[in-house]
């Protein structure tokens, strides 16, 4: 079953809307609520990751019996070093986006730790494709 | 009393309701449908919070309640009052009056709730020290915790597993008098209940094995029992021989919003209305957003017990008035400082914590994966087709409602009147059929022309 979802760069207040509506299929389909809180947790680090850094993006999510995949492609400026990004601590967030208390370092390093599976793959100027995998 | 898995203290009155879908409308977890023109409560899903019983226009939905003459059948009565029932009450007239009625109407013995709400402070101060899972949530409102079972069970472990005041008082005044000697079948505990919720989690408590509450009254039979009694035998003298101790001032406040968040540790945070708690669980739940945060009061109702459904008097009003007696209040509890009740306070300290609260999913496809992603996928293809408009006509609160009934064969796609005038168009439903349909749902002769319903020209003629 695949659901799509449109992030909106800078909208802060819209952030979460994606994992809101995952969380509640996940809930009916009566994943483990730890497992969704896990997942969750890592796609809303990654929708926050498009509005803050990427112009726009788009979530797909694809639920088997086995597992979810969620693919997070955004246009962007894309990540130049992605060793150092998952790296804790390590931020390139603008004053404005860590006044509004986001921007720690912590986006991907966060993301590793609640998924089964990560891969990350970027293109400078052009944007970054975040792939998340967890097993039911 | 009853002991059913889901006891409901909410039920349909099927001679007033007249199936005008604004309970369906109104309930928080979508349990409600109308079926043959009455609506009709999915028991499982129903939390007990009385929203629709607030929504109702005609007061077709009541609170059930055991009949008060059952009270005759023990020795003993005690009457647990909380304190929102005094604070209902007008300033003129004495909280030993009140008692004094309520000796008079058949009660031995009469004890304020929240006298035991310090001891019960402190457990959950005690408890909190050492818990994860934060933040901690109160199980102070029954309707909150049923409503975190079924729509939030991965919060669950966050509940504070002490007993309420309520439960406590239960056990702390019983074996006062089972110190005295007194058979423990000869005692009967009574509770007056500000709620519908306070009187299923008597019926079928939530981490206890068995209630400590025999019978349970609802607040607005008791006020108008007591009004009648104030109003027909006028006593200047009534109740000055009695001597009801105060309650301490956070007592007073306990069940009022930010009862409980006042008096715990750390950052606390105190939400009312459901639908308030309904918002902030889900943040909780999805987002990042909220985090430090130590402790949640979250109650059901707007404005905590004192906007409780069966409560009679305003809910603003009895607020003022019970913080004004808060503040002539002594603020320390005076049964912690009398040696008397050592024993029987010791005992229910070592009754406080109750068994963890277990999750209770609503499940609307069914608990086997594989199949629930059939049904869901079945949903979401019937959504092409619905309209999207949320009318209720088809006798569920939205479209994908009605979709999701469809899948457990509750309803049908020609449930739908917009779509019936699709099927109609196409020559696949005739009228007489579609008529039938609509009759179904909404009861025969549900559209016939009635000058004498609500809001007609002749209505209460």
């Amino acid at each position: 079953m695949i659901f799509k979802y449109e992030i909106e760069g800078g909208n802060f207040t819209k952030a979460g809307n994606a994992s809101s509506n995952v969380k509640k299929t996940l809930k009916q389909l009566n994943v483990n609520p730890s497992i969704i809180k896990r997942i969750v947790v890592a796609l809303y680090e990654a929708e926050v990751n498009v509005v803050a850094h990427a112009y726009k993006g788009e979530i797909t999510a694809d639920i088997t019996p086995e597992r979810i995949c969620i693919c997070i492609e955004d246009d962007g400026p894309g990540i130049p070093d992605i060793d150092l990004a998952m790296q804790e601590g390590y931020s390139t967030a603008s004053q404005k986006v860590r006044e509004m208390g986001f921007g720690a370092g912590m986006g991907l390093p966060n993301i590793k730790k609640n998924v089964d599976q990560l891969n990350i793959s970027s293109q400078v100027g052009k944007g970054t494709i975040v792939e998340l995998t967890t097993f039911f | 009393m009853r002991h059913d898995t889901f006891y409901h203290a909410l039920k349909v009155d099927a001679e007033k309701c007249f199936g005008c879908t604004h309970c369906m409308n109104q309930c928080p977890t979508s349990a409600i449908r109308i079926k043959d023109g009455i609506a009709d409560i999915r028991k499982d899903w129903c939390v007990d919070c009385g929203e629709c019983m607030r929504a109702c226009p005609v007061d077709a939905i009541y609170v059930e309640q055991d009949d008060f003459e059952t009270i005759f059948d023990y020795k003993y009565r005690v009457l647990l009052i909380p304190s929102v029932f005094i604070g209902q009450f007008s300033k003129h007239i004495r909280k030993e009056e009140i008692v004094s009625i309520l000796h008079d109407l058949g009660f031995t013995h009469v004890y304020q709730v929240e006298y035991t709400a310090d001891i019960v402070n402190q457990a959950m101060l005690k408890m909190a020290e050492t818990k994860g899972n934060k933040p901690h949530i109160s199980p102070f409102c029954p309707a909150i915790v049923r409503l975190i079972q079924v729509r939030f069970p991965s919060l669950t472990d966050n509940i504070l597993t002490i007993m309420p005041p309520i439960d406590a008082s239960a056990i702390f005044y019983k074996e006062l008098l089972l110190q005295k000697g007194i058979p423990s079948d000869e005692i009967g505990m009574f509770y007056v209940t500000p709620c519908a919720a306070k009187i299923a989690a008597a019926n079928s408590p939530v981490g206890e094995d068995k209630s400590h509450i025999d019978g349970v009254i609802n607040m607005d039979f008791l006020y108008n029992k007591v009004f009648h009694y104030l109003k027909q035998n006028p006593d200047p003298d009534r109740g000055k021989d009695l001597n009801v101790p105060d309650l301490y001032d956070k007592g007073i406040l306990w069940s009022l919003t930010n009862g409980e968040a006042d008096n715990m540790l750390g950052r606390c945070i105190a939400i009312d209305e459901i639908h308030n708690v309904i918002e902030f669980l889900e943040r909780l739940e999805t987002t990042d957003e909220i985090q430090n945060v130590d402790f949640l009061e979250l109650r059901a109702c707007d404005q905590s017990c004192a906007g409780g459904v069966l409560m009679a008097g305003n809910r603003f009003l009895t607020i003022e008035r019970l913080k004004k007696r808060a503040q002539a209040a002594p603020s320390v509890s005076l049964i912690q400082e009398d040696e008397k009740y050592r024993e029987a306070l010791n005992y229910l300290e070592g009754k406080l914590q109750i068994n963890k609260i277990p999750p209770r999913t609503m499940q609307p496809f069914g608990s086997e994966m594989e199949e629930a992603m059939k049904r869901m996928e079945q949903v979401r293809n019937m959504m092409c087709f619905l309209p999207g408009i949320d009318c209720g006509a088809c006798g569920a609160p939205n479209c994908q409602s009605l979709a999701q009934d469809i899948t457990r064969r509750e309803a049908q796609l020609s449930n739908c009147v917009f779509l019936q005038r699709m099927m109609e168009k196409n020559k696949k439903l005739n009228s007489d059929h579609a008529i039938r349909i609509i009759e179904k749902t909404w009861g025969k002769d549900r559209l016939d022309k009635d000058c004498r319903k609500k809001g007609a020209k002749y209505e209460g003629m």
